[in-house]
């Protein structure tokens, strides 16, 4: 991979954002809807990234921090009554704070022990939902009432239910964590990631505190999924506990290996386009799933390292 | 030559008043011409569109084929019968794989994309809870199918309804009298530890109370257990009445542990006929049911009373005498609640045509509308039975059955009244803003 000066990838994702802002002008109503979901969804699956493409360890669990984010926000709103900023707070900082504890245990397997611990504990995670359904509502969830998702500027308010409103906001969060990823993952912190995944042994040898490094990297990783969850449960008021199931586990892996793991755009790329394939053929069959089983197939066949990685390995060595 | 009477002169400006009738006269020739009159009336003759959110696949599929099947006939009858206010109805499908967050994204389609002037057909407790804000937050009424209680306890929104159906609080407020007059008064439950069970729980134990009679057990049973005997101890021996719930594809085992378990000296058995929707009730393994009781939202089987209005909309939607597709008796329907497809289709043609409704424009008038019914006579309308609704709660109160298992069939032994299902309500959405 040739490396690429920094204004260059600067320059690619500002134009990305840029892009996506103009397209909240250009967009048919419902594309402009559904956009805003893809974002936060996205956010979800660049936290993912961070640790299963830098790092290299496939978890199966991420739906814990996207729910504990969901959770966090969402009962800090419902059952506390507080607003929508505190409520972020307390979802990002739930997530971070499960990462940290996952992370201290799970961090001691690798591999496909690693899946398997991630899995367990998301699994625990989903049955405490639906244990304490008094609270959290179980497997029907709860409606965030629309009168409390609004954000207050002193004298001035933004109703997060306003299509425009919510728009922004998906994309504000979105390219924060594009940026923040694009930083991380330029920076030395971000190469000692890539060491690791490459070779750990190597990089122990060569000094570094592999674990303590893999653990910010859960870390990091948990409380984007978290940001991207609460910021789920706010924008679009539900919080539900499918969202903590093991199928928001594998969503975000899948999306991640469409679009191109360890692509810093490719998480977007993916989400995009699972969205539009489900949305588009479930209009013609009740077997999408099995189109998008076979696009699936032939994505792996002719873009084995998903359609970023593919574009970086063949054309555009640069992308970060 | 000159124009004597200028007509040709195009030097002539100045607007006559003679000029300007004959042009309002022309005008008004145009708009009255046969193309004008079709292109204004496409507007007022266009269909109504409904946006029908499916559960095509998924969990809740089996019961989203038959309500299909159901609105399809409705459909068909409504504009047979002239459509609702002179417009034909025209019904738009989305599947929402039983899935909250892929229903919101059916919701905003619905409203943004197929613009369509509602949305309607969902029954999964979830997915209804999960699409909501998105009604509310696109101001586009959602009637719902769903027996959960979730639209009655007003933490919804304005524009959710449920006209055509009962809710699971008021279905198990009523069946408590007949179960304590009838079949015993020490009762233990057995549900499945997830929102439907605890919907069970919570309203039996203080509705067997007001009769004199107690819940003595309450087992959960997880929703991922596929073996029940290891539970069946837990049963104290003073039970009198089982009252299951239990659903999914477990349920053929649970009868059987539970056949096993007992052999011929068992309790009485109740349960809620949600657990074999679309099941054939003489399956194998399914025997140790005979003689126990069920409800149902509407009577899978053929009944010697039925009317004339159930007869014709069990013709209309396509099931036999035995509640199986005609012409296929092992495609087994979900009788006991797709009713609630056909009833609610009426319920909003009717609020349509009492609020003049002519487009998305009216929709805050036809929640109004809706809410100012009061109720629904037994009819080729509602083929169910009559109904009462409660504007406030935005929830229709009805009769119930009791059915016992006799010969590989379901025969109604006793019917509810209204007045057992009714509860305080909860709240109020009229308060809420439009």
């Amino acid at each position: 991979m040739s490396e690429a000066s920094p204004a260059k990838a600067y320059a690619l994702h500002l134009g990305v954002i840029a892009l996506l802002f103009a397209l909240s002008f250009l967009l048919p109503e419902y594309y402009h809807g559904l956009l805003a979901r893809i974002m936060v969804l996205a956010v979800f699956a660049m936290g993912y990234n961070m640790l299963f493409g830098y790092v290299g360890l496939l978890s199966l669990g991420h739906a814990m921090f996207f729910g504990a984010g969901l959770y966090g926000a969402g009962l800090a709103v419902i059952q506390l009554g507080w607003n929508v900023p505190a409520a972020f707070a307390v979802g990002l900082g739930c997530g971070a704070v499960l990462a940290l504890i996952i992370g201290l245990l799970a961090l001691r397997t690798t591999g496909v022990a690693f899946m398997i611990v991630t899995m367990m504990f998301a699994q625990v995670f989903y049955l405490l939902i639906l244990y304490f359904a008094v609270w959290t509502g179980g497997d029907q969830g709860q409606v965030v009432p629309q009168p409390a998702r609004v954000l207050n500027f002193g004298a001035t308010s933004l109703d997060l239910t306003n299509p425009t409103v919510r728009y922004m906001s998906a994309l504000a969060l979105f390219s924060l964590v594009l940026l923040v990823t694009l930083a991380t993952v330029r920076s030395r912190y971000g190469r000692v990631l890539v060491a690791i995944r490459e070779n750990e042994e190597r990089t122990k040898m060569l000094g570094y505190d592999t674990f303590s490094n893999k653990l910010i990297a859960v870390v990091v990783s948990g409380a984007i999924c978290a940001a991207s969850g609460a910021a789920y449960a706010l924008l679009f008021g539900y919080v539900g506990s499918s969202f903590a199931s093991v199928q928001y586990s594998i969503l975000p892996l899948l999306w991640v290996l469409l679009g191109g793991a360890a692509t810093t755009l490719g998480p977007l790329i993916g989400t995009l386009f699972m969205y539009y394939v489900i949305d588009v053929t479930s209009g013609y069959t009740s077997a999408y799933l099995l189109i998008v089983g076979v696009a699936l197939i032939l994505l792996v066949l002719f873009f084995p390292k998903g359609i970023l990685g593919t574009i970086r390995q063949r054309w555009l060595g640069w992308l970060p | 030559m000159t124009d004597k009477n200028g007509f040709f002169d195009l030097s002539k400006t100045t607007l006559s008043r003679r000029t300007a009738l004959k042009g309002l006269a022309a005008g008004a020739g145009l708009a009255v011409a046969p193309g004008f009159v079709r292109y204004s009336q496409a507007q007022s003759s266009a269909p109504i569109k409904i946006g029908f959110q499916s559960h095509r696949t998924g969990i809740g599929a089996a019961y989203g084929r038959w309500y299909e099947k159901t609105t399809a006939a409705a459909v068909k009858a409504i504009n047979a019968a002239g459509g609702i206010n002179g417009r034909q109805v025209e019904v738009i499908i989305e599947d929402d794989g039983t899935d909250p967050g892929r229903g919101a994204e059916v919701v905003g389609k619905f409203a943004t994309q197929h613009k369509t002037d509602i949305v309607f057909g969902t029954l999964f407790s979830h997915v209804v809870i999960g699409s909501a804000p998105a009604a509310g937050e696109a101001k586009i009424p959602y009637f719902v199918v769903s027996e959960g209680h979730h639209v009655a306890s007003t933490k919804l929104n304005r524009y959710v309804f449920q006209p055509g159906i009962t809710d699971v609080k008021s279905q198990i407020q009523s069946m408590a009298p007949w179960i304590a007059a009838n079949a015993g008064k020490k009762v233990t439950q057995i549900f499945p530890d997830f929102a439907f069970g605890y919907d069970h729980r919570d309203y039996l134990p203080p509705a067997l109370k007001a009769q004199g009679a107690e819940v003595i057990a309450q087992i959960a049973i997880p929703p991922t257990e596929s073996s029940f005997t290891k539970y069946f101890p837990q049963i104290p021996a003073e039970t009198e009445v089982i009252y299951h719930v239990m659903v999914g594809p477990a349920v053929l085992t649970f009868v059987k542990e539970l056949g096993e378990f007992y052999g011929s000296n068992r309790p009485q058995l109740f349960g809620f006929i949600d657990s074999l929707e679309a099941v054939d009730i003489n399956s194998p393994g399914l025997e140790f049911l005979d003689g126990s009781h069920f409800w149902e939202g509407s009577p899978r089987y053929a009944q010697p009373d039925d009317s004339a209005a159930q007869k014709a909309y069990r013709a209309a939607v396509g099931i036999d005498d035995n509640g199986a597709a005609v012409g296929d008796p092992k495609d087994v329907s979900t009788a006991a609640h797709m009713f609630g497809c056909w009833e609610t289709l009426y319920v909003v043609k009717k609020a349509m045509e009492d609020a003049g409704y002519k487009g998305p424009e009216d929709r805050a008038k036809l929640v109004e509308a809706t809410e100012a019914l009061t109720a629904f006579a037994e009819g080729p309308e509602h083929p169910q039975g009559p109904k009462t609704f409660n504007g406030k709660i935005h929830q229709c109160f009805g009769i119930q059955n009791i059915s016992k298992v006799e010969g590989g069939k379901l025969k109604v032994v006793h019917k509810t009244k209204i007045e057992d299902g009714l509860y305080e309500a909860e709240g109020d959405y009229t308060k809420q803003a439009l």
